[in-house]
């Protein structure tokens, strides 16, 4: 069973729907101890970064993500959220990523909007992806490259399109979204 | 590098798709659940549903279009159409849509614009800004076109740029169904003086209609829905046209 955590900044439904077109067995819920019996856990998002920081602790979730020990997979607001720091509403986040989540500069039109591809890639969760591929972005913060970084978009400037540290793996894209390419990455972390 | 997207639009009334010419003469289209499939599946970047007669009576049966699109599509899609309130927008996103698209409404309350984006992040903000040129000047219509605003279109998109809007659908009215070509100078102006995409719509014809849009302005993405509904163009075939023109596409 796969257990997708709900909360004040989870578009749930999208992601939902996703795995369901897989066969995958979901569960939408707050709930610890489902979580943690989960197979695995998807930490969806789209929303601001501090409400839902203060919203995750209230509940002791941020604690609960933390010490979580099968694979994770957070999906952009929820790759922002795993990272130490988030400068929407300068707030401290999981610290699982190394390094800090910054406002793009508006070099570009921001929001980052539509598809873009991936100049680097690598790991079992990106299996399968090559550099022609396109993935759905839609997001106005990135997380800057660091150690945990597995694939680098570039727009305005090169940043984690994709993360992975331990059981923990991340992307700012929507694989939920991002049609064929999308769903192989979904299938790589269901059979991960 | 971040792509063009080509973006079919399916105007909904009772349930069905539709297509009128210059807002006017509704023509059936077909069934919007499967216009949407076999557009994400022939490669459409993103898909816009407009509910062109929204009441407060249909408002439940639109909730459950829209939660029937999003169990089908693997793309993302906006839907507007009789968004005024919070609410409003909250159950459409609940329901599976991805952006919220406002027009009249936005015009009438432009603090929605905040709120929405307040609760959902201004991504999911996409306000629709249905330009008339009258004269020199080009000016917002709202409620369907039938009604003057008084607004100037590029001050407009400027105000609802600063309110918290995440991306701009701009309609020329004077080109939406003439199949004449996109409204350029009319689109760059409001691409030239707003910093978050801008997708362009109306007067879609041909597919070198596409390519002057992206050449010859900043848009993000180009909209159409007749010449998509009625196979006039498909979108494979359009992609393979603007990539032998060296125009990003996915």
């Amino acid at each position: 069973m796969i257990a997708i955590i709900q909360y004040n900044a989870g578009n749930s439904t999208s992601v939902t729907n996703a795995l369901m077109r897989l066969g995958a067995d979901v569960v939408v819920t707050a709930n610890e101890a489902t979580i943690r019996k989960a197979e695995k856990v998807i930490f969806p998002g789209v929303g601001e970064a501090s409400s839902a920081m203060h919203y995750l602790r209230e509940r002791n979730l941020d604690r609960l993500i933390q010490t979580l020990t099968q694979p994770v997979l957070g999906i952009c607001l929820g790759q922002q959220l795993m990272c130490n720091f988030s400068e929407e509403g300068q707030v401290d986040c999981l610290g699982i990523f190394d390094t800090q989540v910054k406002k793009f500069a508006p070099k570009e039109r921001v929001p980052h909007v539509g598809w873009n591809s991936l100049s680097t890639r690598s790991g079992t969760l990106l299996e399968g992806v090559s550099a022609d591929d396109d993935v759905y972005f839609v997001h106005s913060y990135y997380a800057a490259c660091c150690v945990h970084t597995i694939a680098v978009c570039d727009y305005i400037l090169p940043f984690s399109a994709a993360m992975q540290k331990d059981n923990f793996y991340a992307t700012q894209f929507h694989p939920e979204k991002s049609g064929l390419v999308g769903e192989k990455i979904l299938r790589n972390f269901l059979i991960l | 590098m971040l792509k063009k997207r080509i973006i079919p639009c399916l105007d909904i009334q009772d349930g069905r798709a539709v297509k009128g010419i210059n807002f006017l003469n509704i023509r059936d289209a077909g069934d919007p659940v499967e216009l949407a499939k076999r557009y994400a599946d022939e490669g459409a970047d993103e898909l816009v549903f407009l509910d062109i007669t929204a009441t407060v009576e249909n408002r439940k049966t639109w909730a459950a279009l829209v939660t029937q699109i999003a169990s089908v599509i693997n793309i993302p899609f906006t839907v507007g159409g009789g968004i005024n309130t919070l609410d409003d927008a909250r159950a459409l996103i609940l329901a599976g849509a991805d952006k919220i698209s406002i027009n009249s409404s936005a015009v009438k309350n432009p603090a929605l614009i905040g709120e929405i984006s307040a609760e959902f992040g201004n991504q999911c903000v996409v306000v629709a800004i249905d330009a008339k040129k009258i004269a020199l000047d080009w000016f917002v219509f709202v409620h369907g076109g039938k009604t003057a605003t008084g607004l100037e279109v590029v001050s407009w998109a400027k105000r609802v740029e600063e309110l918290g809007a995440g991306e701009i659908l701009l309609t020329s009215m004077n080109n939406d169904g003439t199949k004449n070509g996109f409204a350029l100078e009319l689109t760059e102006a409001v691409c030239h003086a707003v910093n978050i995409p801008v997708i362009a719509s109306g007067g879609a014809g041909t597919m070198a209609h596409f390519s002057d849009v992206f050449s010859q302005t900043a848009s993000s993405a180009a909209l159409a829905a007749s010449i998509f509904h009625f196979s006039e163009i498909s979108i494979p075939e359009l992609k393979t046209y603007l990539k032998t023109k060296n125009i990003a596409i996915r």
